[in-house]
């Protein structure tokens, strides 16, 4: 037997355990740069219109953003627009995929199962690359047909396909490594997406200030690859030899480690619990924690660095009508400036959700893994047992929007020497989302009381709203669709009036939400598998 | 009050499937009671039932005087559970969930603890992910004995552990059974340590509880395996009543006798002169297999779907 034996059949099982999962995946990642092309043709018909809004983007804040724009062109313009998005995301799916594969079935011990098979020692992490390679060469292949279907031109359509798959492989072997270091399949998630995040920060802050520090983020290169603007194939060398290290760190460590063992040390923890770990919410507080901290370091970084772009909208002359309207409607009437913050907050608020479901579903992990059977055992009531999870997702969230706020206004009003003033304002606009992230909150309790298979759900309406209030204004969907989500009722502050109004509807919606799922928690069989 | 449990007809169906059909169980307080049946048999759903957490079709369940559903809270301040299937949080230590678990019943007594602890050989610092199975077992049985509790309910507590360790629990539960008012609920597929623990026993199959009584009792209903070495030919010995699988061989009969017929076959084998007897009481394991052989038979039983 050698030591890759057994990788075709493992590949296979992967590719069966994730046959939806991935397609779904693929196909989003693929679709995304031909919309944003397709709509960028009808949008800006001749050349004056890409003159125009294209110096509207050399600003620093929307550099930060979405990189520097290489081409005055369609092809340019959807690089610019969707190419970070593509590769943050095109990077979360191949470390979850790489990850999922490898430290996730060793952590459960299903992997011990399949090891005792006649199954070669590199197999299992063969096979989890290969399968993300496969996703990410599906990806490449489509995004280029995708865009020479609408008509751009050959060499950067394939160089933007190459650009997203190249750096998936990237974060495939990035994950590989951390994978082997961790005991913890979320932790190694965890580590590989630090990176992932890290390469971001350093491009958003390289493509502002010092280029060299663009040069070190793979996202970066990613751009600097410059489909469209006088492709240059030689930075693909830069990933394959990048990855290429990371991958035989990984294939070391693999050899020389047991089953299931990390790299980093295992911590002993307390001989006896400290005298506060005596409630739900003690043990809550532990269970989340962690992912509360990360959240709050990250969005107090992304506040302060969008805080600090915002200062250099006001330098902008005479702007592109109608990029200035894009702008508006996406966030407010009063001021480019403001308009771009409120679009900001907006984002924020999503972004901010994305924990809220994160951490309301942690109620539903308990129950999945068996672990609240032995609490419920004790005095403690469901409901309560409930509630101590969900303080997180709700009152998480407010401190979440409330640092993100705060460090927007420290990073923008220290750029306008109004620090008192600004605090104050984006506290307000970061806050007025806090609404509309419960109603999600409330929406996963419901799922979790009335259909717990099902409760994974919650993440599909976050995407879905998502999408709906990104791309509905840009697509012309109808009001009403968009209306359904709850983050196009959130007043777009700074800027525009603050009603109240809508934040208590969503208010009520969010708590109508939560009572129908405690109430279908407090009735039904716990735990249900 | 006399019973800590009383089930009566209790059914709980999960979709197709009928895990509990018609169950009765009667748990005296003060005694430490066998329930006893193969996998999917509907013991931890009973259990679940006991706690408050699953909600049962129809039939009724009393837990120390109350309502296991409505006085859930009230009723789990009195009784500690061990689940079958122990899973600890990965980040938390073993200690950590024992006080824990221990605080939220409203106290641990730690000097027991730690002799717990002592006496099942767990180191406690480690996390809840870095622990065997057995281990998992251990600090989920510290975490219910060190609690100062009326009621133990134990769902397959051994499994996973050694068989060292499967002897000092026997210890802790027979010290449990000194200490008074103990009521021990223990849920087992182990033969031995239900015939070394356990006061009274229930046996359940497909939801339903097929025997109970004390151990006496059921032998009662069972059958001795004789080797008797006879002076003259065993004749007639096959005609009798509850005589069983007579074997002969050079004057050694092998049989198998019903308890209730042994005094009249004893009888009858002194007028033919017993030269050597040997006489093996019915272990628990043959009377569980004989029930589960008889349900096997049973070809209304062998079409449903068993959990």
């Amino acid at each position: 037997m050698n030591s890759l034996t057994g990788t075709r059949a493992l590949a296979r099982l992967a590719l069966r355990l994730d046959r939806v999962r991935l397609t779904v995946w693929v196909l989003g990642l693929a679709v995304m740069p031909m919309g944003t092309a397709a709509n960028y043709l009808s949008l800006y018909p001749t050349e004056a219109d890409l003159r125009a809004v294209s110096a509207v983007l050399a600003n620093p804040s929307l550099v930060a953003l979405s990189g520097p724009l290489f081409g005055v062109s369609i092809g340019g313009l959807t690089v610019w627009k969707i190419g970070v998005t593509e590769f943050i995301l095109v990077g979360l799916m191949s470390l979850l995929t790489v990850v999922r594969h490898t430290r996730t079935e060793e952590e459960t011990g299903r992997l011990e199962l399949i090891g005792a098979t006649v199954v070669g020692r590199y197999a299992p992490l063969t096979a989890a690359l290969l399968v993300t390679a496969l996703a990410n060469l599906a990806i490449a292949v489509l995004i280029t047909l995708g865009l020479l279907a609408t008509g751009l031109p050959a060499g950067g359509s394939l160089a933007l396909g190459l650009a997203t798959g190249l750096v998936g492989m990237l974060f495939a072997a990035v994950a590989a490594a951390s994978a082997q270091l961790t005991q913890s399949a979320r932790a190694a998630s965890g580590l590989a997406g630090a990176v992932l995040g890290g390469t971001y920060l350093l491009r958003a802050v390289g493509d502002t200030g010092p280029i060299w520090l663009s040069w070190l983020s793979p996202t970066g290169w990613a751009l600097h690859l410059r489909p469209y603007a006088g492709e240059r194939w030689w930075v693909a060398g830069l990933f394959i030899g990048i990855a290429a290290v990371f991958a035989i760190v990984a294939y070391r460590l693999v050899a020389h480690r047991d089953v299931g063992a990390g790299q980093l040390p295992q911590r002993l923890g307390p001989a006896e619990a400290s005298p506060a770990l005596r409630s739900p919410l003690a043990l809550a507080w532990r269970l989340h924690r962690g992912l509360l901290l990360s959240w709050t370091i990250g969005l107090a970084l992304t506040g302060a660095v969008m805080g600090g772009a915002a200062a250099g909208i006001g330098d902008l002359q005479s702007p592109n009508q109608q990029l200035t309207d894009i702008l508006t409607r996406m966030g407010g009437s009063n001021g480019l400036t403001d308009a771009f913050l409120a679009a900001i907050f907006g984002i924020t608020g999503m972004v901010a959700a994305a924990y809220t479901v994160q951490a309301t579903l942690r109620l539903r992990q308990e129950e999945s893994s068996g672990r609240v059977e032995a609490l419920l055992a004790t005095p403690v009531g469901r409901l309560r047992w409930a509630a101590s999870h969900l303080v997180f997702a709700l009152l998480g969230t407010a401190l979440l929007l409330a640092v993100a706020g705060v460090a927007g206004g420290l990073g923008y009003g220290v750029q306008i020497h109004d620090v008192g003033g600004q605090i104050g304002r984006l506290l307000g606009a970061a806050l007025v989302q806090l609404p509309a992230t419960w109603v999600l909150a409330g929406f996963g309790t419901a799922l979790i009381g009335l259909a717990p298979r099902f409760s994974a759900l919650a993440w599909a309406a976050l995407i879905v709203s998502v999408l709906l209030v990104e791309l509905g204004a840009l697509f012309g969907l109808s009001e009403w669709i968009v209306d359904a989500t709850p983050f196009a009722h959130v007043p777009k502050l700074p800027g525009s009036a603050f009603t109240v109004t809508p934040m208590l509807w969503l208010t009520a919606i969010a708590l109508a939400l939560g009572a129908v799922g405690l109430a279908g928690l407090h009735r039904r069989d716990v735990p249900v598998a | 009050m006399t019973e800590a449990i009383h089930v009566d007809a209790l059914v709980k169906t999960f979709g197709p499937t009928r895990a509990l059909d018609g169950l009765d169980l009667s748990v005296r307080t003060g005694e430490v009671h066998g329930f006893l049946g193969p996998n999917g048999a509907g013991k931890s759903t009973t259990i679940r039932i006991l706690l408050g957490l699953l909600r049962a079709d129809s039939g009724s369940a009393r837990l120390l005087g109350g309502d296991p559903r409505h006085d859930a809270t009230e009723l789990h301040r009195r009784l500690a559970y061990v689940p079958g299937d122990v899973t600890l949080w990965p980040n938390l230590s073993g200690s950590e969930v024992i006080d824990l678990l221990g605080r939220l019943r409203g106290g641990l007594n730690t000097k027991r603890r730690d002799e717990l602890l002592e006496r099942f050989d767990l180191d406690p610092r480690k996390k809840g992910r870095a622990y065997s199975k057995g281990n998992r077992q251990k600090v989920a049985l510290v975490a219910a004995l060190a609690s100062d509790v009326d009621l133990l309910i134990l769902d397959e507590p051994t499994s996973g552990l050694d068989p060292l360790m499967e002897e000092v629990f026997r210890q802790v539960i027979r010290e449990e059974q000194q200490r008074d008012g103990r009521t021990v609920l223990l849920s087992s597929h182990i033969l031995a340590e239900v015939e070394a623990l356990c006061d009274r026993i229930t046996i359940i199959r497909d939801g339903r509880a097929v025997e109970t009584g004390t151990l006496a009792d059921m032998r009662h209903l069972t059958r001795t395996s004789i080797v008797v070495g006879l002076a003259g030919p065993a004749t007639g010995l096959d005609t009798l009543p509850g005589v069983h699988d007579v074997q002969i061989h050079n004057g050694t009969v092998r049989f198998d006798v019903d308890t209730a017929a042994l005094d009249a076959v004893l009888r009858q084998l002194t007028t033919v002169g017993i030269l050597s007897l040997t006489s093996q009481p019915p272990t628990l394991e043959e009377l569980f297999l004989r029930h589960y052989d008889r349900t096997q038979a049973d070809g209304e039983h062998q079409t449903r779907v068993t959990r």
